[in-house]
C-alpha cells in the first residue's frame, strides 16, 4: 500500500516515469531482436503447418497482451475508485489504446494464419469469438472515457465500466466456448500442450516479454502526457479566473 | 423500504402510461424489425424457421434497448435524481425499482407480442412455451444490465450510441443461452441446463448490476 | 541469394507471415509515435503557458 500512495503523487511519478521510460525502450528493442531471431531462425518449422507456425511468434503474445492489459486496466480502475488514485485513472485510461492495438493484432495475425490452416480467413472459433467481443469491450471503453467534457467524470463511468467488463469476460468466454462447441468442429490449431519444445517456448516467452516492456514504454509516454495535459487545464482555468 | 420501492415503480409506470406510446413504440420497432429480417433472407418457410429463435432474440435485445437512454436521463436532467439518492433509503432500491418500472414497459410488451413473431416465422411448435420461458428469464437480465449502461452515460455527449456500444457485448452470453434454449427444445435435445444458466445469469446479474448502476448513478450526479 | 529469397518466401507462406509480422510492427509503431508526440506537444504547451504567467508577473 505505501508503494501506491508513493505513486499516487503525480510528480513523483514523472519523475520516475521520465527514468523508466528510455530503459523500457532499449528493453523491448533488444527483447525483441532477440524474441524475432530465435521465432525465424532458431525455432522448426511445424510438421504440418510449415513456416506458417511462425505467426503463432505473434499472434500467441498480443492475445496474452490483449487479456492481460484487460485486466491491468481492471486493477487500475479499482484502484482509481477505491483509494481515488488520481494516477492509477491515467494509467486505465491510457491502458486502453495499447490493449486495443494488441487486440486487434491478435485478430488480424490470426485470421492470417487461419487462411493456410483453416482455408479462409475467419472462422466463428471460440478463441477468435471471444477476442472479438474484448475488441467490442475496450472500443466501448474508449468511446465511454472521452465522451465527457470533464476528464474525471469520463475516468470513473469507464472505472465501472471496465469493473463490469472483467466480471463479464469470463461469462463471455464460457457462452461462446459453449455457443462454438454446439456449432463448429473443434479448431484444427492445437498447440502442443505443456510439453511444447523450448526452441519454441523461448521465442514466445522473449516476444511476450518485449510486448510487455513496450506496454509499459508507452503507458509511461502516454501517461506523462495526460498528467501534462491535466496541468496545462489547471494553468488555464487559473488564468481565466486571476 | 417496499413502500419507496412501490411508490418508484407507480410514479415510473404513471409517467409511461402519460408519455404514452413507450410500449407501444418498442413493440413496433420489434415487430417491424423480425419483419425486415423476413425480407432480408427471404420467404422460404424452413430458412425462417431455422433463424426464427435468433431472429425474435436479436430484434428483442434491440428493441429493449431503445427505452434505455431515458432510464435515469429525464429524472437527470429535473434533477429528481438528486433527490432519490437523498432519500433515506438505498439508491439501489431506487434502482432496482425503475428496472421493474422499465421490465413492465418494456420487456413485458415483448414478451407478449412474440409469439405472434414466431408464427410469422414458421417457428415449429415445440418451440413457443420455451421461447416465452427464456423471454421472461432473459429480459429482465437485459433491462438489469442495460440500467448500468445507462447510469454510466449520464451526461455525457452521444448518449444513446455510446449506450448500444456498451450494452450489447455485455448482452452475448443472454443471446447464446436463450437462443441454444428454443433451438434444443425444437431439436427434442434437453433444454433445462439451458434454463438453469439464463437463472443464474439473472441471480447473478440482480445480485451486481443494482449495486453498479448505483455507483454509476452517484458519480454522475455529484 | 539463394537462401535469402526462401527465407523471405517462407515456406510458401509468405503473403501471411509477413502482413502478421509487418501489420504488428506498423500498428505498435504509429501507437509509440503518436504517443510520444502528443507528449511533446503538450509539454510545449504547458512550458509556453508558464512563460506567458511569469512574464505577466513580471509585468
Amino acid at each position: 500500500m505505501k508503494r501506491i500512495d508513493y505513486l499516487a503523487n503525480p510528480t513523483r511519478f514523472m519523475r520516475l516515469a521520465a527514468v523508466l521510460t528510455p530503459w523500457m525502450g532499449w528493453a523491448t528493442v533488444l527483447l525483441a531482436a532477440v524474441g524475432l531471431y530465435l521465432a525465424f531462425f532458431v525455432a522448426p518449422p511445424d510438421y504440418q503447418q510449415g513456416e506458417s507456425v511462425r505467426i503463432m511468434y505473434v499472434h500467441v503474445p498480443t492475445s496474452w497482451m490483449a487479456l492481460f492489459c484487460y485486466v491491468s486496466m481492471a486493477v487500475a480502475a479499482a484502484t482509481g475508485l477505491i483509494w481515488k488514485h488520481p494516477v492509477a485513472d491515467l494509467v486505465a485510461k491510457c491502458t486502453a489504446p495499447v490493449g486495443a492495438a494488441f487486440c486487434f493484432l491478435a485478430l488480424l495475425t490470426g485470421s492470417l494464419w487461419g487462411k493456410p490452416m483453416w482455408g479462409t480467413y475467419w472462422v466463428w472459433d471460440a478463441r477468435l469469438t471471444s477476442m472479438l467481443i474484448l475488441l467490442f469491450l475496450y472500443l466501448g471503453y474508449i468511446a465511454l472515457v472521452n465522451a465527457f467534457d470533464d476528464p474525471a467524470r469520463g475516468a470513473k463511468a469507464s472505472s465501472i465500466l471496465v469493473l463490469v467488463g472483467v466480471v463479464n469476460v469470463p461469462i463471455i468466454k464460457f457462452s461462446v466456448d459453449w455457443w462454438n462447441t454446439l456449432h463448429q468442429p473443434a479448431s484444427v490449431i492445437k498447440m502442443g500442450g505443456p510439453s511444447i519444445h523450448p526452441t519454441m517456448l523461448w521465442p514466445l516467452l522473449l516476444m511476450a516479454l518485449a510486448f510487455t516492456t513496450y506496454y509499459v514504454w508507452v503507458l509511461m509516454v502516454r501517461v506523462r502526457g495526460e498528467i501534462i495535459a491535466n496541468k496545462i487545464r489547471v494553468l488555464r482555468l487559473k488564468q481565466v479566473h486571476g | 423500504m417496499m413502500g419507496v420501492f412501490g411508490a418508484i415503480v407507480r410514479r415510473d409506470l404513471r409517467l409511461a402510461l402519460r408519455q404514452g406510446m413507450d410500449s407501444v413504440m418498442v413493440v413496433m420497432f420489434f415487430v417491424i424489425a423480425v419483419v425486415l429480417f423476413s425480407f432480408g433472407v427471404g420467404p422460404e418457410p424452413n430458412v425462417l424457421a431455422r433463424i426464427a429463435a435468433g431472429v425474435i432474440w436479436v430484434s428483442a435485445l434491440l428493441a429493449s434497448m431503445l427505452s434505455l437512454e431515458r432510464l435515469f436521463q429525464i429524472d437527470y436532467e429535473d434533477g429528481s435524481l438528486e433527490l432519490l439518492a437523498l432519500a433515506p433509503v438505498p439508491l439501489e432500491v431506487a434502482v432496482v425499482a425503475k428496472v421493474t418500472a422499465h421490465w413492465l414497459t418494456t420487456g413485458l410488451p415483448l414478451i407478449l407480442a412474440a409469439p405472434l413473431l414466431a408464427v410469422l416465422l414458421r417457428m415449429d411448435g415445440e418451440g413457443f412455451g420455451i421461447l416465452i420461458a427464456v423471454l421472461l428469464i432473459g429480459t429482465p437480465t437485459l433491462s438489469l444490465i442495460g440500467a448500468v449502461g445507462a447510469g454510466l452515460i449520464l451526461g455525457s455527449r452521444r448518449g444513446g450510441v455510446l449506450l448500444s456500444l456498451l450494452i450489447l457485448p455485455l448482452y452475448i452470453p443472454v443471446l447464446i443461452f436463450g437462443v441454444g434454449a428454443v433451438d434444443a427444445a425444437i431439436g427434442g435435445f434437453p433444454f433445462k441446463a439451458h434454463l438453469l444458466i439464463l437463472g443464474a445469469f439473472l441471480a447473478g446479474s440482480a445480485a451486481l448490476c443494482p449495486w453498479a448502476a448505483a455507483a454509476a448513478v452517484r458519480q454522475a450526479i455529484e | 541469394m539463394d537462401g535469402l529469397s526462401e527465407f523471405l518466401n517462407m515456406g510458401g507462406y509468405a503473403p501471411f507471415v509477413w502482413p502478421s509480422f509487418g501489420a504488428t510492427v506498423a500498428i505498435m509503431a504509429v501507437l509509440l509515435v503518436v504517443s510520444l508526440r502528443t507528449l511533446k506537444r503538450n509539454q510545449a504547451a504547458l512550458d509556453a503557458l508558464k512563460d506567458r504567467e511569469n512574464g505577466a508577473d513580471e509585468a
